[in-house]
């Protein structure tokens, strides 16, 4: 009758077998120990069984070498499966140095993924085979949370700040994508198909883009934002350079330390109050309301391609509308 | 052989009326006020089960509207957790059977006991009043932004009515926990308690220090609702994500208000029906106590994937496991108990071998989802729903009915029928795994939860799960008949009608109004079968 269905999900990406072996592992350690206990009542229930009601048991009242037993024992096994499981659980949230990014927001009932070249997509992800990619994402309404279950990895897509999951697809073809948080009506509809190609025909597949690349898109919104007259590249603005700023650690206001991530930029532009670097005045406004999570990662986007062709600073060099990817 | 009689004075006949009834102090009585109450619930929140598992039979969502399914799985929730689990064995059997356990008369508020259970009803009404005026939809967890902003069904009247429910549980956890300090008959020792009593007084604590933060927290969803605050709206400089954390730090702490007193009963069931003392009693007692502190400190393994540092996730996994093992210890002592025993095989111990069998694939399966690696995959996956039913339906309802099945003759004074009582046991466990196991192989084939449409290739799991949900409807609807059918033509049982150890059966079935006819005095331990002549009536 099963013959057909699956028992267990397509494995397509690098971390799925590490997953897999894990579940298959704790498996096989509680089906042992479910089984031995089930047995154990068993036996003792057929074999010493009463029915007259009237016989008492023997007079035991424990052990306690036996209660050391079953619980350092288990103790020992468990946290066994805990090292195990929390080291494929960092290989699963620590991206390696080098991916391909692709931007998503989540909102209600629908996935937007913005490739860096440009090319955005709805409820579908192409991605290449064979590299790693990272999808940085944000919520425009309520949770939802970022789900792919060939490659087994999923984060909550939170509103007001960035999430983002890894994968190093293995196979091609097409694969679920699901909204895992519950988020309302059409909750089970806020589903898609990620879709894995070979480099090459991925490559085709982003050459048909339409759009302007990611960061010109954030070059223009950061000259109608007027975000230009005080961030100079040569660091005589009224705020600090953001050439070369990207991936840096920022020293802010009252000796605090920031790592100029996605997060802290996000952040720096819709809330800018919250983190001042150090020696800069508490000048720049808010651009809540006024930018949206889109071009949110647009500027992103475009000052780490800023990061990447104007080091080192002071640098003279216009800002290039080269999309600088690997 | 003398058939035992009624006893002419009962807390059942010393007064007649509604007004008697409720006005009553008497805590047997505010037990049977409580069933009532859990089991009008317990049917509502079986019905949306049944409306959620009709849907999905089918993959496409042709039964209910979207918007009507997300009610109906929100609503079975609500209905489930705050009005059934939570009060099941506490306020039914632990009001019923703790002072007659401990030898006292009453509890040590019985006024504030009686207002407890109109707390109770109150919140109940709120509650089902949402439900009727167009329901809610938010999933039972309430989750922000949104209940908050949104939902736009009746969130603040649910919210207000779980909050006042809240206040019910508080009283209570009070009331037991003065009682089993102040009121214990002479003699009887803290380490002459039967079991049950220790699993109470550990939920006692979890109750009362852990229900005024959710209901702070739903508080706090009814003022950011209703008045616009913004404690968890980013916008607004507030954080969803404190949300979770708030309400978790109840809500699983409250998973152990659902499951200890059941396990309580298990242990007073085992020891009854092995005709043993519990095997290392104080190891028993004391998993209690380190599984009511412990559950306050594993609250953010729900947010594994909800943006917390890998770090703290990595803690509170180490903390998950920690409070796995005093379970296992008590898993452990129950089979051990019944080595060497003489079993007899009576209804009550049909339902506790099928708790073992269940709370063992529930709680076991909770090492998958503690696992960091694995839970990533698994959360919010219908893995985590077929793990939470097994401890729940499997562990929690299982020891209810064991208890239920256990105490009816003390309760009623009369005998239900053996074989019905097997059957029904029998039908809850066949039904059960039926319905939820096929549930575990869905999640890990990454089936999200709360999904009113789902891809095809998963029908046939979903429809072996809505056959078993049947199965498991026959089971849970047996005991009504039999159970009534008792009342009024069951065999009379006398006081002791299973030859157990326990003050509670050495006074009458039904007791009397002030529980015995003069102060009793313990004199020996726990679980003394092998000290005693055992007739059986």
């Amino acid at each position: 009758m099963l013959s057909g269905i699956p028992l267990f999900p397509v494995q397509a990406s690098t971390v799925a077998p590490d997953v897999d072996r894990l579940y298959f592992l704790i498996i096989a350690v509680t089906s042992f120990f479910a089984i031995a206990t089930v047995i154990a009542v068993a036996i003792f229930a057929i074999k010493y069984r009463d029915d007259s009601g009237e016989k008492v048991g023997a007079q035991i009242h424990g052990s306690i070498p036996l209660e050391l037993a079953w619980s350092v024992i288990p103790f020992i096994i468990s946290m066994g499966i805990f090292v195990y499981a929390t080291v494929v659980f960092f290989e699963i949230v620590r991206p390696p140095a080098e991916t391909m990014e692709i931007y998503s927001t989540g909102k209600r009932w629908m996935w937007r993924f913005q490739h860096v070249d440009g090319k955005s997509e709805i409820n579908e992800l192409h991605v290449p085979k064979g590299r790693p990619v990272r999808v940085t994402f944000t919520s425009e309404d309520v949770l939802h949370s970022l789900y792919f279950p060939a490659f087994r990895v999923k984060a909550d897509a939170i509103p007001g700040r960035y999430s983002s999951v890894w994968f190093e697809a293995t196979e091609t073809g097409e694969f679920h994508l699901f909204c895992a948080e519950y988020c309302g009506t059409k909750h089970s509809g806020m589903i898609g198909k990620v879709v894995v190609m070979e480099p090459s025909a991925y490559q085709a597949w982003l050459s048909g883009s339409d759009g302007q690349p990611l960061a010109v898109r954030g070059q223009q919104l950061f000259q109608q934002l007027a975000c230009v007259t005080c961030h100079l590249d040569d660091n005589t603005g009224r705020g600090p350079s953001l050439a070369g700023l990207f991936g840096t650690t920022v020293e802010l206001e009252g000796g605090a330390k920031a790592t100029a991530d996605d997060s802290y930029i996000r952040e720096s532009i819709l809330t800018p109050q919250m983190k001042i670097v150090d020696g800069y005045q508490r000048l720049m406004p808010t651009f809540q309301g006024q930018v949206n999570e889109e071009g949110v990662m647009g500027l992103i986007e475009f000052i780490k391609s800023k990061a990447a062709t104007a080091r080192p600073r002071p640098a003279a060099a216009q800002p290039t509308a080269a999309p600088a990817r690997p | 052989m003398i058939t035992p009689t009624l006893p002419p004075v009962t807390y059942l006949n010393h007064k007649y009326g509604v007004m008697s009834w409720l006005l009553t102090k008497d805590h047997k009585r505010i037990g049977i006020l409580y069933m009532v109450v859990v089991t009008i619930a317990f049917m509502l929140g079986g019905v949306f089960a049944a409306g959620v598992r009709l849907e999905l039979t089918t993959p496409q969502g042709d039964v209910w509207s979207a918007d009507t399914y997300n009610k109906l799985f929100t609503m079975h929730g609500i209905a489930m957790v705050f009005f059934v689990l939570i009060p099941a064995v506490p306020a039914i059997l632990g009001n019923f059977i703790l002072p007659l356990m401990i030898g006292a008369k009453d509890v040590a508020f019985p006024k504030i006991n009686l207002i407890s259970w109109y707390v109770f009803v109150i919140g109940f009404i709120f509650t089902v009043g949402a439900m009727v005026f167009g329901g809610v939809d938010t999933g039972w967890t309430f989750y922000v932004p949104y209940s908050s902003s949104a939902s736009n069904t009746n969130v603040l009247m649910t919210g207000i009515g779980v909050f006042i429910t809240g206040f019910s549980s508080i009283l209570t956890g009070v009331n037991f926990m003065v009682t089993i300090h102040r009121m214990r008959a002479p003699g009887l020792t803290w380490f002459r308690l039967p079991l049950l009593v220790w699993a109470l007084y550990a939920t006692s604590f979890v109750q009362v220090l852990g229900t005024p933060v959710v209901a702070i927290t739903l508080f706090m969803v009814v003022l950011e609702r209703g008045l616009g605050f913004g404690i968890f709206n980013p916008a607004l400089g507030g954080d969803p994500v404190l949300f979770q954390h708030l309400f978790w730090f109840y809500s699983h702490p409250a998973v152990y208000i659902m499951i200890l007193p059941p396990m309580g009963v298990i242990s007073e069931v085992i020891a009854c029906f092995s005709r043993k003392s519990v095997f290392g009693y104080s190891f028993v007692a004391f998993s209690s106590v380190a599984i009511a502190l412990f559950g306050f400190m594993v609250w953010a393994h729900h947010l594994f994937v909800a943006g917390i540092s890998p770090y703290s996730a990595m803690v509170f996994s180490l903390l998950s496991y920690a409070v796995a093992i005093p379970s296992a210890v008590k898993t452990f002592n129950w089979a051990a108990t019944m080595h060497r025993g003489a079993i007899w095989w009576k209804t009550p111990m049909f339902f506790v071998f099928g708790f073992m069998g269940l709370f063992l694939v529930g709680g076991l399966t909770g090492l998958f989802l503690a696992a960091l690696g694995l839970d990533v995959h698994l959360h919010d996956t219908y893995f985590v729903v077929a793990h939470f039913h097994y401890i729940m339906v499997g562990g929690a309802i299982m020891g209810y009915f064991a208890g239920l099945h256990y105490y009816w003759p003390k309760m009623t004074g009369r005998m239900y029928s053996d074989i019905l009582g097997k059957l029904s046991a029998l039908l809850i466990f066949v039904g059960f795994n039926l319905t939820f196991f096929p549930q575990f192989i869905l999640g890990y084939l990454g089936m999200p939860r709360r999904y009113h449409v789902y891809p095809d290739e998963w029908q046939v799991f979903n429809v072996l799960s809505s056959a078993g949900a049947s199965v498991l409807a026959v089971g849970y609807v047996l005991p009504v008949f039999y159970l009534m059918y008792s009342l009024f033509k069951g065999e009379v049982a006398g006081a002791n009608p299973w030859g157990a150890t326990g003050l509670e059966w050495t006074t009458q079935s039904p007791p009397l109004p002030e529980n015995f006819p003069g102060q009793p005095i313990v004199e020996e331990e726990a679980y003394d079968y092998h000290k005693r002549e055992i007739k059986v009536a």
